[in-house]
């Protein structure tokens, strides 16, 4: 095929139309779940599942080519920049996360205490006078609608330790990154495994961090701003290291099978990115929901 | 014809045929016209729901509609409008002329691509089944503020997934334009060598990269305010309402020229051809689209100017949208003195695009004066502001997308289409889009609300021109349709170079381009080039 001299042009595929029907049962079923009928729960769950078969059956397919030699070096950079964007598209997703927390803290909680407006705030007056700012802000200005918790996870416990955990576990990526290069196998497979240990036992600590949450302090997603933004912010980033824990059990099992090579590894420096970007993340959640 | 094209024609066509050929489509043409397709359907079901709209406006008093039902037209057809026709319409155009003038052989991720389309009938399949749900479709308005957006019945989560698939969508459209337009333009073309349009859809692709998961996010704190008891948007947990007018402008504002840019890039591809000169002020054209991008970031908050900001935000947010005027400023000056002492011809694609210019120019002006924060207190969430976003959308960007269609059928049908229809086409639109929105800036000066199905009395003879109007493009698009099936069924053959100016690396390939081209990169040649 001409195509294939110059850029390999993928012939047809049904994965992504599969793709699309498993994204769309998933959201149907989160749809009618929500909404109350019972019946939403098996429709996401078969959606989830197909979306599963979906990644498993289109990687496999990828790999499967990029194994056969048909990707040139101009495909191994549309994937690269695809990935590289695809961080973008996520950095601004927590960005409206950061964000929110950001205008809480500076603007929402001390206007509701009566703040600004040249001393005369309606909604402080006539709604809450009795609301005082605070951070974390244990005493809602309608306490009423709200769990009051009794306290929040200090910075410097488990965070602290988890901060240290995913920052060696950016360290031994980058080890076995090395190692790759200098074409050791061996080391490769030790480092890689050795991030994904790390990455676990982080999400491990996370979830135990979770129930002591809910069930000795009592703080819960009603727990007003505070919670709310907490636990958004480190959910979706609990999801994103759960998910790049399994990239990487992905790319350590290829790697144990002999996959990659010196100079072709798009996959691993892929989800390399992928793991530095929740990394950084995490130093963002660290600073500004748990420390200051 | 040009070496490149009989080197196509002598590839087999290797064609997939059958459900097949659409379904697990990998070819930047057929998924374009998929998009195309379908934007064009979008376009009607979002113009059946205006034609509602203008109905119940036709006269005071409630006539065909209860109140509900009206406002959730008003949204979705907002939101069909937005994330179905019109971006869809710019994406489909994207991925036709985008690898022919680059000079490549698809798009870089052409499985992706076929993804991006799919997603689009699966996501208002969610979105438009809500009509017919327990409390009716969202009704709330396309900006989805709560606390008002919480009170939608059933319809609530499906609004709020559509808005989550479509932004999968988009974003992965995005990506796929990036990594082609960086990665597969033919050796010897450089930057600045790329017609605008390619341009503007890399900078409109930022956009979308950078704007898009802002909404994912919003609309997910949404969700979680209605089902899992977060107070993002309620003062009583500490919140604040009006903290989602600022991650939803955040991202609202750049939506908007992400539905402009692509317009600008189209009419700066045509109106050089039918003046037969190369576009004047190229360079100034790519700067000045990088600085509106930029700028469109830090604007926002003129949606919001009276919700009670501090005054520095009135002021700084006030000047930011004022700067922007000097961007667009030097785009219309540019595509003036691009026709300035030209051989001028007025085909269609030309007449829209000239239209384009003098509407969007208007829409641009009331902007201006909207923009103004104490002058938006007067004009804010009256007819003035839907009046302002119809110039810039309908007489702008979608005036620009019928140019489009018009100056590159006959590339892709292999035929020209019907210039005398075509002429009508124009005439009747332009006429009627006039009628439709221009009373509507008095209507919004003097005081009518946007957003109510009834009015006071003394807005009804405003009200019935506009309608009238409203009606008469409504059928005019009818014509539209017509033309282009026509041109697509038969016609006068078309040239590789279907109009006497035209450059561009699109030009070289025959008409209608072969199923595969730019197999083997193109030799890029200075005359080839749309602005060479
Ligand atoms: C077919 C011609 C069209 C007609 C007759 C029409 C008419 C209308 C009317 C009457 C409204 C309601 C205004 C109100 O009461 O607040 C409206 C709202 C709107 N339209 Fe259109 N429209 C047309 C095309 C378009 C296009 C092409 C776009 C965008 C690309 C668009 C975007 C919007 C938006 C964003 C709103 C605001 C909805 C809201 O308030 O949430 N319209 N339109
Ligand atoms: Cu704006």
């Amino acid at each position: 095929m001409a195509s294939q001299e110059v850029y390999y042009v993928p012939d047809g595929s049904k994965w992504p139309i599969i793709a699309t029907l498993a994204l769309f049962t998933s959201f149907l079923g989160g749809a009618v779940w929500f909404n109350g009928g019972d019946i939403g729960k098996f429709i996401l769950l078969i959606g989830l599942a197909a979306v599963t078969y979906m990644f498993y059956g289109w990687f496999k397919d990828v790999i499967k080519e990029s194994l056969a030699g048909k990707y040139s070096k101009q495909v191994d950079v549309s994937f690269r920049m695809g990935m590289g964007w695809f961080i973008l598209s996520e950095v601004m997703f927590f960005a409206a996360f950061f964000g929110a927390l950001y205008y809480a803290r500076e603007f929402s909680i001390p206007w509701l205490s009566g703040e600004g407006q040249g001393g005369h705030n309606g909604t402080h007056e006539f709604l809450w006078p009795a609301f005082q700012a605070a951070w974390p802000m244990n005493v809602m200005p309608d306490p009423s609608r709200y769990t009051q918790y009794t306290n929040v996870i200090p910075a410097f416990g488990i965070p602290a330790l988890n901060t240290a955990l995913l920052l060696s576990s950016g360290v031994t990526v980058t080890l076995a990154h090395w190692a790759l290069q200098k074409n050791n196998r061996k080391s490769l497979c030790t480092w890689l495994a050795a991030t994904v240990l790390l990455g676990i036992i982080f999400v491990g600590f996370q979830a135990y961090e979770y129930v002591h949450a809910h069930q000795a302090l009592d703080l819960t997603l009603k727990g007003g701003i505070y919670g709310s933004t907490f636990y958004m912010l480190t959910g979706f980033h609990g999801f994103h290291v759960t998910m790049g824990a399994l990239m990487l059990a992905v790319i350590l099992y290829r790697s144990v099978k002999g996959h990659f090579s010196k100079k072709d590894h798009f996959a691993f420096e892929a989800v390399a990115w992928y793991w530095h970007f929740v990394d950084v993340v995490w130093l963002g959640l660290f600073i500004f929901v748990y420390w200051i | 014809m040009s070496t490149i094209a009989k080197d196509t024609h002598h590839d087999h066509e290797h064609k997939p045929t059958g459900l097949k050929r659409w379904f697990f489509s990998t070819n930047h043409k057929d998924i374009g016209t998929l998009y195309l397709i379908f934007a064009l359907t979008m376009f009607f079901v979002g113009g059946a729901m205006a034609m509602i709209i203008r109905a119940e406006l036709f006269q005071p008093g409630l006539q065909f509609v209860d109140p509900q039902f009206y406002n959730s037209m008003v949204t979705i057809h907002a939101l069909v409008m937005i994330f179905g026709a019109v971006m869809p319409a710019g994406v489909g155009l994207a991925n036709w002329m985008i690898p022919l003038m680059i000079g490549a052989p698809d798009m870089a991720l052409p499985r992706m691509n076929n993804m991006s389309f799919w997603i689009l009938p699966f996501a208002f399949a969610l979105l438009l089944s809500t009509i017919f749900m327990q409390g009716g479709g969202p009704a709330g308005g396309w900006t989805m503020y709560p606390p008002l957006v919480l009170q939608t019945g059933d319809a609530f989560p499906f609004l709020i997934f559509a808005v989550h698939f479509l932004g999968v969508s988009s974003i992965m459209g995005a990506i796929n334009i990036i990594a082609t337009v960086f990665n597969m333009r033919a050796p010897g073309m450089s930057l600045m060598q790329m017609p605008l349009f390619v341009w503007t859809w890399v900078i409109t692709s930022f956009l979308l990269i950078a704007s898009l998961p802002v909404l994912a996010g919003a609309v997910t704190m949404l969700l979680t305010d209605k089902y899992f008891g977060t107070s993002f948007f309620s003062a009583a947990g500490g919140g604040d309402p009006v903290l989602f007018q600022h991650i939803f402008w955040f991202f609202g504002h750049p939506e908007v020229y992400i539905l402009a840019l692509p317009a600008f890039g189209i009419v700066s591809s045509i109106i050089p051809t039918f003046s037969r000169k190369p576009l004047f002020g190229y360079a100034s054209m790519v700067y000045a689209t990088a600085s509106i991008a930029i700028l469109s970031f830090f604007v926002w908050a003129h949606h919001m100017f009276t919700v009670g900001l501090p005054i520095k935000g009135e002021l700084f947010f006030m000047y930011a949208t004022m700067l922007i005027a000097v961007p667009t400023g030097v785009k219309v000056f540019n595509w003036m003195a691009t026709m300035w002492k030209g051989s001028m011809t007025f085909e269609t694609p030309m007449l829209f695009a000239v239209a384009f210019v003098i509407l969007f120019t208007i829409g641009g002006f009331s902007g201006l004066m909207l923009g103004i924060t104490p002058v938006d207190f007067q004009y804010h969430d009256t007819y003035f502001v839907v009046a302002h976003f119809h110039y810039v959308l309908l007489t702008g960007a979608v005036f620009a997308l019928m140019a489009a269609v018009y100056y590159w059928l006959p590339k892709w049908t292999g035929h020209m289409y019907d210039e005398r229809l075509g002429k009508i086409h124009f005439w009747l639109s332009a006429i009627s889009a006039n009628v439709l929105f221009f009373p509507q800036h008095f209507l919004g000066l003097a005081g009518m609300p946007r957003r109510i199905p009834d009015y006071n009395i003394q807005f009804a003879d405003f009200n019935m021109i506009s309608s009238i109007g409203g009606f008469a493009y409504g059928l005019t698009q009818l014509l539209f349709i017509y033309i282009v099936i026509k041109c697509a069924l038969g016609g006068k053959k078309a040239k590789s170079v279907s109009w006497e100016g035209a450059r561009g690396l699109e030009w070289t390939v025959p008409s209608p381009a072969p199923f595969h081209t730019f197999e083997t990169p193109p030799k890029i040649r200075k005359e080839m080039l749309e602005n060479g």
